[in-house]
């Protein structure tokens, strides 16, 4: 099952955080489509839940030392 | 990962320790003639700030970005050991508090977006089956659910009123403060607000799928979709970045001058040049979102700046879009009844000129529906014919009275002729074979069309075009009266296109007006698509510049405010290349230093900041209770 996550995050002011956390988080296993928004400071990511889930990928950014403040999960509709 | 959690959250504490210590290091060789308290508090200074920065550098390092932090760190440690405490405390200073301030700064470059997000409601009370409401996360009602809104409280979910009425302000959705009055079977969208009344909505869309979400996806997604020039820029700094740390290393290599190389690493930093583009877009697409002005990113806003010919579809673009009867000319000696006559007649038909006539009938206060009615015939491309109150009446175009042989003077021919060459579309009436009445039906032009046009043209629009599906008679009379430059009538959508491409093979740069429904195909083709008065998904998807409001007023200002976003991108450029070729300058001719060359760099980035708030304020305040209500609430 594909579930689309949003992590919204603490305020981002470094464009370099926005690289760190767009390489860390496409590193993990099972992740795909990351995308970080600078500006609204908040990384969208497809993820595969059997081999991921939401709250490992926020634990991902926190150990990057940028605190996640919302984590939200979509299911995806395979077609 | 704990410690390094606690120096991000403490970093402003550690900036100002950082400034005590130098004042307290300062105070300590010149009140007290201490050289060593001096340079032990300055080393103390800066082992304490290097850390928040070395650790960003590390981090960047880990996944191969050279960052402007690994030049600073390299600086410092370099000042340090060749004793320098004094400049690599004040530089390591200079570096957190300018990140302060960026910090500060660029959070205001980013309200009116946060503005429009915190509107958005966060719970809503669901109906229960035994009639009592229960609050629940919005991301939990399900389609179908019902919701109870409250005065003052906004819409949690897209919907139709099930049960009440009241009063709701969209400014949320249309930019536009008006209050709408809305009762029960009215449409009803998330994020606005209930000014009066109650209302029970039943939801039809949820969460991320209401408009409102989709605005604001759009709106974040447009403020990190970067323009040609950004991308340069941070394929640029790639590059760049890693440039000055090999040009610190030849400057070392030949000069052996360890102190010139490290200078080098603190003045090539890239700053103002990273943050400078961007920083321009985030303003002006939240002075957009702000006025219902949705430019999707950095690209469009950089076409939409270069358009120089405007295509109008002109239904519901230059018009109103509802038509009405213009002109009567009366032949019959009781006007009234035969308007009444004809009105019954088009109750028959829900074409737009027929139900201008039952509208006009109904101003006029005429009783016309309980007339009796037999025998009616419509025929395609003519008319309608019926018995009316016992009395056979034609009412259609010429065909129908040349198919029914209802002769007309050369008075009446003339006047049809007349009112057709004024852009009117017109039905003429007949009863027991007499032309009794000839309607002149036309679609009023807004009152502020020729003015904003204008205004257009002086914002740099050189080519205003009208591409229409109307009849030419029509099309060129409201071209000439507001003032468009060529006018095309009586297309189809696929003609349109042509167009388009044909303007575009003329090195154009086209942008096309239209409602963004009918139109995609040329919204989609044109080098700017703007969707007008329609936060429909269609319209959101394909057009690069969505207005809420059918306002022209709107265009104008999207138009200039593209304009002056792609200038202030510009100036941020130039300052920030500016300023580095003006320290690389002055470290050649002796008087720019470590910590006098960092000063000035965190100086250039404040500076393309404020440059880039002047575009928040750009244009007339939307109108004084539009702001009040996108104020987030305190």
């Amino acid at each position: 099952m594909k579930q689309k996550v949003t992590l919204q995050l603490e305020d981002l002011t470094c464009p370099s955080c926005m690289t760190k956390i767009q390489s860390a988080v496409s590193n993990q296993a099972g992740v795909e489509d990351t995308k970080v928004l600078f500006n609204a400071s908040k990384v969208k990511a497809v993820i595969d839940d059997d081999q991921i889930t939401a709250d490992d990928l926020a634990k991902v950014v926190k150990d990057l030392g940028y605190d996640v403040l919302k984590t939200k999960v979509k299911e995806v509709a395979t077609a | 990962m704990k410690f390094q959690q606690y120096i991000e959250k403490h970093s402003n504490q550690i900036t100002l320790l950082t400034a005590i210590l130098i004042i307290a290091g300062y105070l300590a060789k010149y009140a007290l003639g201490s050289n060593v308290g001096y340079d032990v508090t300055l080393a103390v200074a800066s082992i304490i700030a290097v850390i928040p920065i070395f650790i960003h550098a590390y981090q960047a390092l880990k996944v191969k970005v050279i960052s402007i932090e690994l030049l600073v760190t390299i600086a410092v440690i370099g000042a340090f050991i060749i004793g320098e405490y004094n400049e690599s405390a004040i530089v390591t200073f200079l570096f957190m508090f300018g990140g302060y301030l960026e910090k500060r700064t660029l959070s205001k470059t980013r309200e009116s977006i946060k503005s429009l997000t915190e509107m958005a409601p966060t719970t809503a009370l669901v109906v229960q089956d035994d009639g009592t409401t229960e609050e629940v996360d919005v991301d939990d009602v399900d389609e179908g659910d019902v919701v109870l809104v409250k005065t003052g409280a906004s819409i949690p979910v897209d919907g139709k009123i099930v049960e009440g009425h009241g009063y709701t302000d969209e400014s949320a959705v249309t930019g536009e403060s008006k209050e709408i009055s809305k009762q029960v079977d009215d449409s009803v969208f998330s994020g606005t607000i209930v000014s009066d009344g109650f209302l029970k909505v039943e939801a039809t869309k949820v969460g991320d799928d209401t408009t409102f979400a989709k605005i604001i996806e759009l709106v974040e997604d447009a403020q990190d979709t970067k323009s040609h020039a950004e991308k340069f820029i941070d394929r640029f700094s790639t590059y760049y970045t890693p440039a000055v740390l090999l040009l610190a290393i030849i400057v070392f290599l030949f000069s052996q001058d360890f102190k010139l190389a490290i200078t080098v690493l603190v003045l090539g930093c890239p700053g103002a040049l990273v943050i400078g583009a961007p920083v321009s877009n985030v303003a002006g697409i939240g002075n957009g979102a702000k006025r219902g002005i949705l430019i999707k990113g950095g690209d469009a806003m950089d076409t939409f700046s270069k358009v120089d010919t405007f295509v109008f579809d002109k239904t519901g673009t230059l018009t109103k879009g509802n038509t009405a009867v213009s002109a009567v000319k009366n032949y019959s000696d009781d006007l009234d009844s035969v308007i009444a006559l004809t009105a019954k007649v088009e109750t028959l038909s829900d074409h737009p000129l027929g139900r201008a006539i039952t509208t006009y009938a109904t101003t006029k206060k005429l009783e016309y529906n309980a007339l009796p009615i037999a025998d009616n015939e419509t025929t395609k491309g003519q008319g309608i014919a019926a018995n009316v109150d016992g009395q056979e009446v034609l009412v259609g175009n010429q065909k129908l009275m040349q198919a029914n042989n209802v002769a007309m003077t050369d008075q009446q021919v003339s006047d049809m002729k007349e009112l057709q060459s004024h852009g009117s579309s017109v039905v003429l009436v007949a009863v027991k074979n007499q032309l009794q009445l000839i309607l002149g039906v036309s679609d009023t032009i807004r009152p502020e069309i020729a003015d904003e046009l204008a205004a257009l043209r002086k914002e740099g629009a050189k080519h205003l075009v009208m591409l229409t599906g109307d009849n030419a008679a029509t099309a060129n009379f409201v071209a000439e009266q507001i003032g468009i430059d060529e006018v095309h009538a009586e297309l189809m959508p696929e003609d349109k296109v042509k167009f388009v491409k044909q303007f575009q093979k003329d090195g154009r740069r086209v942008a096309f007006v239209g409602d963004g429904i009918n139109d995609s195909p040329s919204i989609a083709t044109a080098d700017i698509g703007i969707a007008m008065g329609s936060g429909t998904d269609v319209a959101i998807e394909t057009s690069d510049v969505v207005l809420m409001q059918s306002n022209f007023a709107a265009l104008v200002h999207a138009y200039g405010l593209a304009k002056r976003t792609v200038l202030n991108t510009k100036e941020n450029i130039v300052i920030a290349v500016g300023v580095v070729a003006f320290l690389f300058i002055g470290l050649l001719l002796g008087f720019i230093y470590m910590a006098s060359g960092m000063f000035v760099h965190e100086a250039s980035i404040l500076v393309v900041i404020f440059n880039a708030m002047r575009l928040i304020g750009f244009g007339k305040p939307t109108d004084e209770i539009g702001d009040v209500a996108l104020e987030p609430a305190k």
